[in-house]
């Protein structure tokens, strides 16, 4: 078994649902490092006036 | 007796869930809204953060908020949360988690009407979702403006949850708000009171035809952790499951289909144990 196939098939063992769990930290790693937390939290603690339909 | 407690567990949890993601008593007193660190996070259903109960974030306002920014910026914190709850429950959160799914179940729990469990056209109107999140969701809240300002478009024109859970109690508390009352809150107030009477008649209209976030959910119901398993071998073709399944769903499509909530209604009725809810940690590719 060649290199390749060898981390192919360790790659195949890896459950869909971790990967997707796994890009989901790398996403929101990147969300973190690019500061878009603080953007959620200053839109999330003040009255969001189009959610309420008066904005 | 165990049908009965099965079916309990389920709505125990939601209502659970819900009082502690909405648990700031303070908020529904004063009609303001919570300003700690938990909303820094998002929650996994749909949850609008202008709730004055609200101790999250709605990951669908996040990411809208993210896309009305300047230029134009990929929402990753948003899109993060997203890809992990669907990793880990796909459509689990709206069965199970959803505060908006909640109010529906209940309120097709009424007894009036013959209930049904969807909509004519079901095959064409399910579409609905996807048109909304691609829509109103990226499309909408990247290029939409109103002056020189974007706006989150599925929170503005349609989001229920936002009315429901958001406008009403704040209306109620805060009557410097309740003099800026417009056309655009009886627009809501329009789509929640069309979408609570479809409810009664209906099973869940909104998560069915109109829910972007169950949209996304949905990608990632066939391999997501929490799973419903069917022993193909075991089962007789009973079709038990089919006809307790909410949203009608045959035994190889529950918990495959992007339409599946997860319910476990399936699980409880199969005469033959052939269905179960599963973590899926071992399955592989």
């Amino acid at each position: 078994m060649t290199f390749w196939n060898k981390i192919s098939n360790a790659f195949h063992r890896i459950p869909l649902w971790l990967a997707g769990v796994t890009v989901g930290v790398l996403l929101l790693a990147i969300g973190i490092w690019g500061e878009q937390l603080e953007d959620i939290y200053r839109k999330a603690v003040m009255i969001c006036l189009e959610c309420i339909g008066i904005g | 007796m165990k049908r009965l407690r099965q079916k309990n567990i389920r709505l125990l949890v939601q209502v659970i869930y819900t009082i502690v993601t909405n648990g700031y008593v303070y908020g529904y007193l004063t009609g303001k809204i919570y300003k700690g660190k938990l909303k820094y996070t998002c929650v996994p259903g749909l949850n609008c953060y202008s709730c004055p109960g609200a101790v999250g974030s709605c990951p669908l306002g996040a990411l809208q908020s993210a896309l009305n920014g300047k230029g134009f910026k990929v929402p990753f914190a948003a899109l993060g949360f997203l890809f992990i709850f669907g990793s880990i429950f796909g459509r689990f959160v709206c069965g199970w988690l959803c505060p908006f799914g909640l109010l529906q179940d209940l309120l097709h729990k009424i007894p009036v009407f013959r209930k049904r469990k969807q909509l004519p056209f079901h095959k064409v109107l399910k579409y609905g979702k996807y048109l909304v999140l691609f829509g109103l969701v990226f499309v909408g809240s990247a290029f939409l403006f109103t002056g020189y300002v974007k706006v989150p478009a599925f929170c503005k024109f349609l989001c229920p949850s936002g009315t429901f859970m958001g406008a009403i109690p704040l209306l109620g508390a805060n009557e410097g708000l309740r003099s800026q009352i417009g056309g655009l809150f009886y627009w809501k107030l329009g789509v929640l009171l069309c979408l609570v009477l479809l409810s009664v008649k209906i099973y869940r209209p909104f998560c069915q035809y109109l829910c972007p976030l169950g949209a996304f959910y949905g990608w990632f119901n066939r391999f997501s952790l929490v799973q419903i398993q069917w022993n193909r071998e075991g089962c007789t073709s009973c079709m038990a499951c089919k006809r307790a399944c909410p949203v009608n769903l045959s035994p190889e499509q529950i918990s495959v289909s992007a339409e599946c909530i997860k319910c476990g209604q399936c699980v409880e009725v199969c005469p033959e144990k052939c269905l179960k809810i599963r973590k899926n940690i071992l399955k592989k590719r």
